[in-house]
């Protein structure tokens, strides 16, 4: 039966890890500011232009 | 191009477009930000958000303090030799458009290495290497493409970079016990009298107690420490009961596993710190990003400009003495109190003293600090310190002292009391009627009341509809400062109001016209002349006027204090005073009239009258069935009539009140009794804001300069300044309402735990079951209560 022992500390572990995760991400500042990164991953991915070629971006069909 | 606008900041562009790139632009300075960021393909600015922009200001000079390097260094979040690291406001950041530029800067220089926005807090955080780049020129950047950041004496004094995370971390660590302590008690309430059960729950119920220890230790710690601070300045908090019930629970749970009588209530009692600190986290984080402990220092520059033997040099405000020259730029603000030795003065003081237009001062009279300089360039010998001058002096006032209001009990608190006390009582009855029938459970029965009517369910109620009413409040351009602030509005009874910027407008004014009608040509003569002019009065003029084609003066003097002459197509004009104009003496409206006359011909005058806000006459209306009012001026009476018709009848009015003078007033009031709520707007009134049971500051941008106050109105939002306060109070009937519900939940679970019945899975059943309907009550509440808010 000491599968069971096996299972918790694994299932511990896991959970540890995220909890990890957590802490992390709040001493990274990751909850200071909750507004702009919802902005932010909206933007158009970097508009790589060689320099003289037109712009293809047409946000309409990049959309969705 | 009549009627387009401003490809760049949206303005209207009149008839006076300048086209660059087919585009109109409403100015220079709009134009050649657009081809700032053209030339570095940065166009994807305008296609996320249209005419995001807003045009430069002339910021020349006003940036060379910081090439101070004592200066700099203080603003500095991070300094190497290659690198930098700064945290400047910047106050027109707005939209997608905005983060997105100021994300890229490194594509407009080289020099600046990364940043990165907090649009809450509009703040923008740069890296640079000061090789390439110097914090001046960073700054001069910004400027120049239309983000000239704020840079105060209030980041000069250091400001508490520390941010405060604790809260986050422990309601974590209270999440993550709650999660793993649920899992591991579901197989003792299920599985009761398996095998497996009954040779591993000892593994399982440490595991439990290991997991529960930080949750004891570090996530609760707050209420224990405020439980503490509440006994021992005998006061009965609502966390003297929440601290208790915690403390039973965690010992009366480690006692039943060590003998193994039972599993203990790990699971509840873990619950019970995650809900409450939910609670509370929903409570604080509303508006850490507004400003609410704004003083003068937000308002001051840091550095101003000394002579020393006709030298010019920068130096920090702070180390400006007595005795010491000053230059004081156009537009600038003055620093210290101090004599006029060079140059004429004409000084707005309308942000210190309510008062509306602007002084002349001749040389050798005294200047106060806090007033703005329109004319040119003065040059000032420095009375006293910046910390001792006339208006700085204000701050030193009892009211600005931390805990002045500490008095202040909230509705919670007030009936943390009486619950404390009924369970204590109750607590007591139970256990010595169990002495009597069953003298083994009497403890049992003790401990099991303490830990059922623990008030979870109560002391979520307050932060749960105030925290919501925040939310809403600040959707609606209302931002309440904290959960305390609004109860405190719920409470007031008088109403006390500041004239100018609160109840009239900085922003338009009523212009009429008495006399001879003026041509087309005069008319646009006049117009292109008080372009020219940086006067307030004319400025004012300028913006109400008929829009007309630019065209070159032809002669322009100002005369400072009196008016301005000149001539254009033709035209020559003199406008300004009575007595510049047309000669003989100064009418009583001086300084609201201005006068015009068109080759030597006298033609008439413009009147102009303060703008009361939209909406103020009906919304005093409504307010005075409830309120007393009173309106505090630091402006003189020249608008008493007008403020009468607008006011109820009978309104008292006290005119010419010293900043000083208007926290007396409060007191005073205060004193008598009354529950006084302060709306102002400007330094003069932030002692009275301060003083006041409740301080509301009136202001047209949120995120400019308010005064340190509890709550800040938007300027849109003033006529329904009565529908807030009324929410205010219907949220604290919700509350009331949702104390006794939870009293009903704890009767219930009482009834468990006076009968000596309470098993660890009835308390994990009610105990989240009564803080989940709670918070489900107290949201839908507060929202529908404040349906009405448009």
């Amino acid at each position: 039966m000491s599968v069971i022992y096996m299972l918790l500390a694994i299932s511990l572990l896991v959970a540890l890890v995220f909890f990890a995760a957590f802490v992390f991400s709040v001493r990274n500042g990751q909850f200071d500011d909750a507004y702009t990164p919802s902005v932010r991953m909206l933007f158009e991915d970097e508009v790589v232009k060689d320099k003289g070629e037109v712009p293809s971006a047409e946000p309409s069909e990049q959309s969705n | 191009m009549e009627g387009s606008s401003c490809f760049h900041c949206g303005d209207p562009c009149g008839n006076q477009a300048v086209q660059y790139d087919e585009k109109d632009f409403c100015c220079a300075g709009c134009k050649t930000v657009y081809q700032i960021l053209h030339d570095h393909q940065l166009d994807y600015y305008y296609e996320l958000e249209g005419a995001a922009g807003s045009s430069p200001r002339a910021i020349e000079g006003k940036f060379d303090f910081l090439d101070d390097p004592d200066i700099a260094g203080r603003l500095l979040d991070f300094q190497d030799t290659s690198h930098q690291v700064i945290t400047l406001n910047i106050p027109h950041i707005h939209c997608s458009s905005c983060i997105w530029i100021l994300e890229n800067l490194h594509k407009l220089n080289p020099g600046v290495l990364s940043s990165q926005v907090d649009f809450p807090r509009k703040e923008a955080r740069v890296h640079f290497n000061p090789e390439k780049i110097g914090l001046k020129h960073l700054v001069q950047l910004l400027a120049a493409i239309g983000y000239e950041p704020s840079i105060t004496l209030e980041h000069y004094s250091g400001r508490d970079q520390k941010k405060d995370r604790r809260l986050i971390y422990q309601l974590g660590i209270a999440g993550f016990a709650f999660g793993n302590i649920m899992f591991l008690s579901f197989p003792e309430y299920f599985e009761t009298g398996e095998y497996w059960i009954e040779q591993y729950k000892g593994f399982f119920r440490w595991l439990m107690f290991a997991l529960s220890l930080p949750v004891v230790i570090y996530s609760a710690s707050g209420y224990m420490k405020a439980a503490y601070k509440g006994l021992r300045s005998r006061i009965l908090n609502i966390d003297v009961p929440i601290a208790l019930g915690i403390a039973v629970l965690f010992i009366r749970s480690t006692v039943e596993i060590a003998f193994d009588w039972g599993s203990g209530f790990f699971d509840s009692l873990t619950g019970l710190v995650f809900f409450l600190l939910l609670g509370k986290y929903f409570q604080q984080r509303t508006y850490s990003y507004l400003s609410f402990e704004r003083d003068y220092r937000s308002y001051f520059p840091i550095a101003v400009t000394r002579l020393i033997s006709g030298r010019e040099e920068n130096v920090p405000v702070y180390e400006v003495e007595t005795g010491d020259r000053l230059l004081i730029r156009s537009q600038s603000l003055i620093p210290a109190d101090a004599i006029l030795i060079r140059g004429s003065a004409e000084i707005d003081y309308s942000f210190v003293t309510g008062e509306a237009r602007p002084v002349v001062k001749a040389s050798g009279e005294k200047i106060y600090a806090g007033g703005k300089q329109l004319g040119g360039p003065i040059e000032v010998e420095v009375l006293k310190p910046v910390s001792q001058s006339y208006l700085t002096e204000l701050w030193s006032d009892s009211a600005f002292s931390k805990g002045h209001r500490s008095a202040f009990r909230n509705l919670t608190d007030r009936i943390g009391k009486r619950f404390t006390l009924a369970v204590i009582t109750i607590a007591a009855v139970a256990a010595a009627t169990w002495l009597w029938i069953d003298p083994s459970r009497s403890l049992d029965v003790l401990t099991a009341v303490l830990i059922i009517a623990c008030p979870c369910a109560i002391a979520l109620a307050a932060p749960f509809t105030l925290g919501n009413l925040l939310r809403i409040f600040g959707r609606k351009g209302f931002y309440v400062k904290d959960t305390d602030a609004l109860e405190r509005m719920a409470q007031a009874d008088t109403l006390i109001f500041d004239k100018t910027g609160t109840i009239s407008t900085a922003q338009q004014n009523s212009i009429t016209y008495n006399g001879i009608e003026l041509s087309e040509e005069e008319a646009g003569a006049l117009k292109n002349l008080l372009r020219a002019s940086g006067h307030p009065l004319s400025q004012a003029l300028y913006r109400e006027l008929e829009p007309f084609r630019i065209v070159p003066l032809d002669h322009f003097e100002e005369h400072l204090g009196m008016g301005l002459e000149g001539s254009a197509m033709g035209q020559s004009l003199r406008v300004g005073s009575r007595r510049f104009v047309k000669g003989g003496s100064n009418s009583e409206g001086e300084g609201t009239e201005v006068h015009v006359s068109a080759n030597d011909d006298y033609k008439g005058c413009f009147v102009i009258r303060n703008k009361y806000r939209d909406g103020a006459g009906p919304l005093f209306e409504r307010l005075r069935e409830r309120y007393s009012l009173a309106v505090l001026s630091g402006d003189n009476n020249a608008e008493q009539e007008a403020l009468e018709s607008l006011l109820p009848p009978l309104t008292p009015m006290y005119f010419n009140q010293s900043p000083r003078e208007k926290l007396h007033f409060v007191r005073e009031l205060q004193q008598e009794g009354k529950q006084v709520a302060m709306v102002g707007d400007g330094l003069n009134d932030a002692g009275a804001l301060a003083q006041s049971h409740v301080g509301i500051a009136i202001s047209e941008d949120a995120h400019l300069f308010t005064p340190a106050c509890d709550a800040i109105l938007d300027h849109r939002q003033f006529p329904q300044l009565d529908r807030f306060l009324q929410v205010s109070r219907k949220g604290m009937q919700v509350i009331r309402v949702s104390f006794a519900l939870s009293l009903l939940y704890n009767l219930a679970g009482l009834y468990f735990a006076v009968t000596g019945q309470l098993e660890p899975v009835i308390a994990a059943i009610l105990m989240p079951l009564s803080s989940i309907s709670i918070v489900a009550f107290t949201t839908a509440a507060s929202n529908w209560v404040s349906r009405k808010l448009e």
